[in-house]
């Protein structure tokens, strides 16, 4: 019988460095990973390709561990293994917030913060924890690996700098100072995406990084800078309505958004302050 | 491709890109897993891929190679649970009924509240308004054996 997914097939690499040639040697090949976004893209048009390549088996791109000074979080990494990870937890413990909020248990279950990051919706709930950590996207193609500090990741909506011979191997996560602080506003409490979610560090140099109020996930450097320079929380809030530019779509309106990212910054601020419980 | 489906090894012939729900409903014959959202929303289609609940409509038969899939039909040594969704209301129209006891499997044998809340945010039901469900787990949790005595050790069961 034929179906919709007759047209597709599924090249099975053998190996990373084979799945490496296979993306160098043939144009339009779609990497998947955990497949939580595939069938809803497919279904409703928003993706063409036919050809697509099955990382899942690849165990290597599994690995968490801490290598040298960072903690290096494979592309393959679930929600479900970031929440178990002893490491995640102890440095970055607001990415262990952020899976726990990403749709019920069995997308943590198969869903990756690889392909949390190449999906590349201005709403992935890891997204903003990873601006904020100043992480680094590890690139890997035939020709070898690079290295793109992952606020410089994207370029528009859903665009990456990466080429299309490259995969995401993994990202390199710095030692964090200060305390970490997450939080998802979305309609309903589990199973939603997010209207506004936001990550932040208290440091003396404090660190806010939001998605779904513009194209990309965004850090906001003049509200850091506020914030970094003694300005009240209030003088920030104002600073942070106008740095940011949402939009009106079927999940929320500009104006609330704005609002809500006013809140938001507002209680990173008291629940981090001196004397709090930590985080 | 053969993988491991209720305790048996299977071989089954499959497109590769074929939803896993699709090949247990058409190719496997096991209609006891439900589609409802098609789109990892709902929970109903899901089934146990080593142990894990996932949503069977989300994942490409080619990926669960060499798996073990258990599905409601191959839900062993959980009639307790089935009986507590009977008995506390757990199950109205059905439809969400199957995905929910999965669910419950996969939270082990003494889930609490907590974990039974979070285990099944990924599985709506339009009908109980879910205290039924948690009731229904709850009462099937497998009490707490009282502490055994020193020497005891070994002598399990």
């Amino acid at each position: 019988m034929r179906t919709a997914i007759s047209r597709l097939s599924l090249v099975e690499p053998r190996s990373l460095r084979h799945a490496l040639r296979l993306m160098r040697d043939e144009a339009g090949l779609v990497p998947l990973a955990g497949c939580t976004d595939l069938y809803v893209a497919l279904n409703d048009g928003a993706l063409r390709a036919t050809r697509f390549l099955n990382l899942w088996p690849i165990e290597e791109l599994r690995v968490i561990e801490p290598r040298g000074p960072v903690l290096f979080i494979g592309a393959l990494a679930t929600y479900s293994s970031l929440i178990r990870s002893a490491d995640v937890r102890r440095r970055l413990p607001m990415l262990v917030s952020a899976a726990r909020e990403v749709g019920g248990r069995q997308v943590q279950n198969r869903g990756t913060l690889g392909g949390n990051i190449a999906n590349g919706s201005p709403a992935g709930d890891t997204l903003p924890v990873l601006a904020a950590a100043e992480a680094t996207v590890v690139l890997g193609s035939a020709t070898g690996t690079r290295r793109v500090p992952f606020t410089a990741f994207y370029k528009g909506y859903r665009t990456t700098v990466m080429r299309a011979d490259e995969l995401i191997l993994g990202i390199e996560v710095p030692e964090v100072e200060g305390r970490q602080w997450f939080c998802k506003v979305g309609t309903r409490g589990a199973q939603a995406i997010s209207k506004v979610v936001m990550a932040a560090v208290r440091a003396p140099h404090p660190r806010v990084a939001l998605g779904s109020v513009a194209p990309t996930v965004v850090r906001v450097p003049k509200t850091e800078a506020a914030l970094t320079g003694g300005a009240s929380v209030d003088e920030a809030r104002t600073i942070l309505m106008s740095e940011i530019a949402p939009i009106d779509d079927i999940r929320s309106t500009a104006a609330y958004r704005r609002h809500v990212a006013g809140v938001l910054l507002g209680r990173f601020w008291e629940q981090t302050a001196a004397g709090r419980p930590v985080y | 491709m053969r993988f491991t489906l209720n305790g048996r090894t299977v071989d089954v012939r499959a497109h590769p890109m074929k939803r896993l729900l699709d090949v247990l409903r058409e190719d496997c014959h096991l209609t006891g897993t439900k589609e409802g959202c098609g789109e990892g929303e709902c929970g109903a289609c899901t089934v146990l891929v080593d142990g894990e609940a996932v949503n069977a409509c989300l994942v490409p038969f080619a990926q669960v190679r060499g798996a073990r899939v258990t599905t409601i039909e191959g839900l062993r040594g959980r009639r307790r649970l089935q009986e507590a969704f009977v008995e506390h209301g757990g199950a109205q129209c059905g439809i969400c009924t199957p995905g929910m006891i999965v669910a419950a499997a996969a939270l082990g044998r003494r889930p609490n509240l907590d974990d039974i809340k979070t285990g099944l945010a990924g599985n709506l039901c339009r009908c109980t308004g879910y205290s039924g469900i948690y009731r229904a787990i709850e009462a099937a949790a497998v009490p707490l054996r009282p502490a055994r005595r020193r020497g005891a050790r070994g002598k399990r069961r």
